[in-house]
């Protein structure tokens, strides 16, 4: 018997308050990207799946959305995962521990881990898409028994430049799992595979009539890996993307992320494919 | 004992190839074994073979002048290198290194010319088989031309 180990669910607070956080400690990841732990000043954190996000407020600067990329049955804190490339996030980013922000969220629909189950899963990550992909991997490996053949895909700038790789080396090392790793270029002493990451998917072994692929990544990246996976012979509605699009009041009231006829904030950020593939690649949307 | 021909029949990159045309492409063939670190060949050399991997890794490397090697893509198990040998002045433009040991197929490259010239529905089968190759490198090339893990 597999113990069940799933996000709790509460209802959170008001949606458009922000709520005050502390910042219990932050770790840097990469050069221009950290990781934030941040824990209510009062009472518990609201629950949240794999794929949610939250809208992080640095006062007098501003609000961005952040995805989640910690453990959801830790219930202790949030965990965030940023870059520095705007001013907001560059004020996020120099954040440490002690620091308050304001929270609004968690918000969104993510990963279907729980319609996954029984299938074959494969994850495929570029860059910082790993972390909104991270909490479903830790769902997935709490619960390995539910599925059937797990598959990580990432694809790096170059081995320098490598998003969580000692989880990386750690998930690999399990033997129930398959992790391969690709860089765009590296230098002559990288043993790896050297190459972008869509051109994995055909090298993968996995049921394409069992799959259930997440996605997460830089746009063009997505879009060449979802092709990739639909000439493996995965379905387009098997196919899960999260798309990032500019988020402001996160419930679908202010239109800033309208992506087509959705918007990305409460419709996701985690799309079918299927939904979206026929305006995907059109640069008016 | 397998001969070449067979290695080539159950080679990925000729699935669905005509018994016959097998036969043909075998007798341009021979085997190669290259220990880590060796190259199957080198930027500016004549393109005299293309390689079909049967196992290891490759990696395709450009050198400027002063810098070290940059890897710009890795080659594996049912891959082929080298696409210079169909287009003229038939030499290479980068170099090619054994990351590991590698056992491949050599498929002498004027040889299979020659006979894709007298026999044109073995040229299209070849073509049917390398334009794919061609256009995947090509559509990773626009990929890592775009950088996009970078910030901008």
């Amino acid at each position: 018997m597999v113990a069940e180990r799933a996000c709790p669910t509460t209802t959170g607070p008001d949606p458009v308050v922000p709520q005050i956080y502390r910042v219990g400690s932050a770790r840097r990841e990469l050069a221009d990207t950290v990781t934030l732990e941040i824990a209510p000043l009062a009472g518990r954190r609201p629950a949240y799946g794999p794929g949610q996000f939250n809208m992080l407020y640095v006062f007098g600067v501003g609000e961005i959305a952040v995805s989640l990329s910690g453990d959801c049955t830790d219930e202790s804190r949030f965990v965030h995962t940023v870059r520095d490339v705007g001013a907001v996030s560059k004020a996020i980013a120099r954040l440490e521990a002690g620091a308050t922000v304001g929270l609004r969220g968690p918000f969104g629909i993510g990963w279907p881990v729980v319609a996954a189950e029984g299938s074959d899963v494969v994850v495929v990550a570029g860059g910082l898409g790993l972390a909104p992909l991270r909490p479903a991997i830790y769902h997935i490996l709490a619960n390995r028994a539910r599925y059937g053949r797990v598959t990580i895909l990432f694809g790096s700038r170059n081995p320098d430049d490598m998003l969580f790789r000692k989880e990386l080396e750690a998930w690999r090392r399990n033997l129930d799992i398959s992790v391969e790793v690709t860089v765009d270029h590296a230098h002559a002493d990288w043993r790896g595979h050297v190459g972008v990451v869509p051109a994995l998917v055909p090298r993968a072994a996995f049921d394409p009539e069992s799959t259930v692929a997440f996605v997460c990544g830089p746009e063009v990246m997505m879009r060449y890996t979802a092709s990739a996976l639909g000439e493996a012979g995965v379905t387009a509605d098997r196919i899960y993307l999260s798309m990032e699009r500019n988020m402001k009041c996160a419930i679908g009231l202010c239109g800033h992320c309208q992506f087509g006829p959705t918007f990305v904030c409460k419709d996701g950020p985690v799309m079918p494919f299927s939904r979206i593939a026929d305006i995907f690649a059109m640069r008016e949307i | 004992m397998k001969g070449l021909e067979d290695i080539l029949r159950e080679h990925s990159f000729f699935a669905g190839f005509a018994p016959e045309y097998s036969a043909l492409v075998a007798g341009c063939a021979r085997n190669h074994r290259f220990d880590a670190g060796n190259y199957l060949f080198r930027e500016g050399a004549p393109a005299n073979e293309f390689f079909l991997i049967r196992h290891g890794t490759v990696a395709l490397e450009i050198v400027a002048p002063g810098q070290a090697p940059i890897v710009f893509a890795t080659i594996g198990e049912g891959e082929i290198v080298g696409a210079a040998w169909l287009v003229p002045p038939y030499r290479w433009t980068f170099d090619a290194r054994a990351v590991e040991l590698v056992r491949a197929i050599g498929i002498d490259a004027a040889c299979l010319r020659g006979k894709c010239e007298a026999d044109h529905d073995l040229g299209y089968e070849m073509m049917k088989r390398f334009v794919p190759v061609v256009v995947k490198q090509l559509q990773a090339t626009q990929l890592q031309i775009l950088d996009v893990y970078g910030t901008r």
